[in-house]
């Protein structure tokens, strides 16, 4: 199973966040403020980074796992033969750190199967893995 | 047009235009709701012909958008060209619909006119309409396209029905009265009457203006709900179900059996003294469409809107033959984190089908074949991780029913999920192997 890699990215920010903080106001105020975005900052990254740390996925040979969440623990079961389309989209945020999002989707609305934060070559992997499997085992309505 | 004749037109496979008074039926209810309002003031002296000006225009587009439109059936696809600007040429699989239905508003009915509407799995925006057809062609289309779908020869004549249920008019009146909208409008009655007996004049003018408006609001749903209802007969034939019902507007739909997503059993709490159920079941497809309206969308097929338990039981085993009757409730601790919901949580699967029940106050039964099961889900909210629960959802491409296998225990769910995961795999090998699309 493979980790995400957002986690990093959040500290990253947060961290940036801090910087900007102390940058833009006076020395004591910029320190305040800069130390208590930073500490709110580190426990946002420890939030974030245990939820990305939950997020996994497994690629079975009929199916695909996806675990998710922490306070609300899910786990989905998508067979390859049922998914309709996968799309790997990339926001401004994403594209910056060279990650990606794959999404698979079903007839079902309810079974969203998403994947953040991989890193570009898996994702595009990813994607060809599932469509080529897809289309082996695709099976009707 | 002699039988013969329509025939040979049908089996041409050349274009067709949509009948001419469908124009009628198009306008009509619109032209005739201006008319009310112009005709009055014309005739009491008054110049206001503006509202003529919108029936005129609504007359040309129709027009215009009636030339324009032809279809034709080749290569078991159904084609639509319509559009005057934007051309649109609509192509329809035959061998990917979902059911065909046959609506007829009241003003078609008196000219003996029907729209066919094919339902396609995930449609959105462009529904296949035909609106509307001379009644009997409507028919013969219906089967032509039904037995196409399964790939039969075109002209196999329509398969001989056989009637599983029907609906009396008085069950029906009473179990919309014993439902919660049909209570609501008896509250809604009896505060009007109460406060113009307590204090009539003013204030209960007032009062009641807010009142009556709030009645017919919810009047109205509930003879949608009385007309979808009224007469309703379900038949059993070879290339599906088939279902009749209305009483100013008629509908008639065809489902094929392979495409029923899930079946589901509700039994209101008003109900259950008189043992009286409710029977639906759900079809692949988006959550609205094009051209129907919000409460026909979010509507469940509706195949017996109430029915005794022994007539659901016997249309169940038409539908779904071979449902597992044995259940296994959920564990007893459950009744901490859902205290109303424990009293039904309860499910069993066997090769192919799997059960849940659930609900708080209205019991719902919910049957999903397993071969058309998406995906699973297994989901463990922060309450059921410390009592060491957790749930199982199984997705369907159906547009409403979301079965759910509750409040389990957590090995057992783990087992469930691997164990159901298996079986479903079984079952979509075995469709599959059966050669059903």
């Amino acid at each position: 199973m493979r980790r995400t890699e957002v986690g990093a990215a959040a500290l990253l920010v947060a961290g940036l966040a801090a910087a900007f903080g102390t940058a833009s106001d006076g020395a004591t105020a910029g320190a305040i403020t800069g130390g208590s975005v930073l500490g709110l900052g580190v426990v946002v990254a420890w939030f974030v980074e245990r939820r990305v740390r939950a997020w996994g996925y497994l690629e079975r040979a009929e199916d695909l796992l996806v675990r998710r969440g922490l306070f609300v623990r899910r786990l989905s079961v998508v067979p390859y033969g049922r998914m309709q389309f996968v799309d790997v989209t990339a926001g401004p945020v994403e594209r910056s750190f060279k990650l990606a999002t794959v999404r698979m989707h079903t007839a079902a609305a309810a079974s969203d199967a998403r994947i953040p934060g991989l890193s570009r070559p898996e994702a595009e992997r990813l994607r060809d893995q599932l469509a080529s499997l897809g289309e082996a085992q695709a099976s009707g309505l | 047009m002699t039988q013969r004749e329509a025939e040979g037109e049908l089996e041409s496979g050349g274009w067709h235009r949509l009948h001419p008074l469908s124009l009628l039926v198009r306008t009509g209810r619109a032209t005739i709701a201006v008319l009310l309002i112009v005709i009055p003031s014309l005739l009491a002296g008054g110049h206001d012909f503006f509202p003529l000006v919108f029936v005129a225009v609504a007359v040309v587009t129709s027009t215009v958008a009636w030339l324009v439109t032809r279809w034709r059936v080749t290569d078991g696809t159904l084609r639509i060209e319509t559009g005057l600007f934007r051309r649109q040429s609509l192509r329809f699989p035959l061998q990917q619909i979902q059911a065909i239905d046959t609506v007829r508003p009241g003003l078609a009915r008196l000219l003996g006119l029907a729209e066919l509407r094919l339902r396609m799995a995930g449609e959105r925006t462009s529904a296949g309409r035909l609106a509307y057809l001379p009644e009997r062609e409507a028919n013969e289309l219906r089967a032509r396209l039904l037995a196409l779908s399964r790939g039969q020869e075109e002209l196999t004549p329509e398969p001989a029905e056989r009637t599983l249920a029907t609906v009396p008019v008085g069950r029906l009146a009473g179990s919309i009265v014993l439902s919660s909208t049909g209570l609501s409008v008896g509250l809604g009655i009896g505060v009007l009457v109460t406060v113009l007996i307590v204090a009539p004049g003013l204030v209960a003018a007032s009062v009641s203006g807010g009142a009556v408006i709030y009645i017919i609001g919810f009047g109205q749903a509930l003879w949608q709900r009385f007309n979808s209802g009224y007469g309703l007969t379900l038949a059993e034939a070879p290339d599906g179900l088939r279902l009749r019902s209305g009483l100013v507007q008629t509908a008639a739909e065809t489902i094929p059996r392979r495409r029923v997503q899930a079946v589901r059993l509700t039994e209101p709490l008003l109900w259950r003294p008189l043992g009286w159920v409710h029977l639906s079941l759900d079809i692949a497809g988006s959550q609205r469409r094009h051209g129907e309206n919000r409460a026909e969308s979010r509507k469940l097929r509706q195949i017996l809107p109430v029915g005794t338990r022994r007539q659901a039981g016997e249309v169940l085993a038409q539908i779904l033959p071979g449902a597992p009757a044995e259940l296994s409730r959920a564990p007893r601790r459950a009744l901490l984190k859902s205290p109303l919901r424990y009293h039904w949580a309860a499910w069993g699967h066997d090769e192919v089908l799997a059960v849940t029940t659930s609900g708080r106050v209205t019991k719902a039964t919910d049957w999903v074949p397993l071969s058309k099961v998406q995906s699973l889900r297994w989901v463990q909210g922060p309450a059921q991780r410390r009592l060491a629960l957790a749930t199982i959802h199984l997705d369907t491409a159906g547009r409403n029913v979301h079965s759910a296998i509750r409040d389990r225990d957590v090995d057992e769910a783990g087992e469930i999920l691997v164990g159901l995961t298996e079986v479903c795999r079984r079952a979509r090998a075995r469709e599959r192997n059966d050669g059903a699309p």
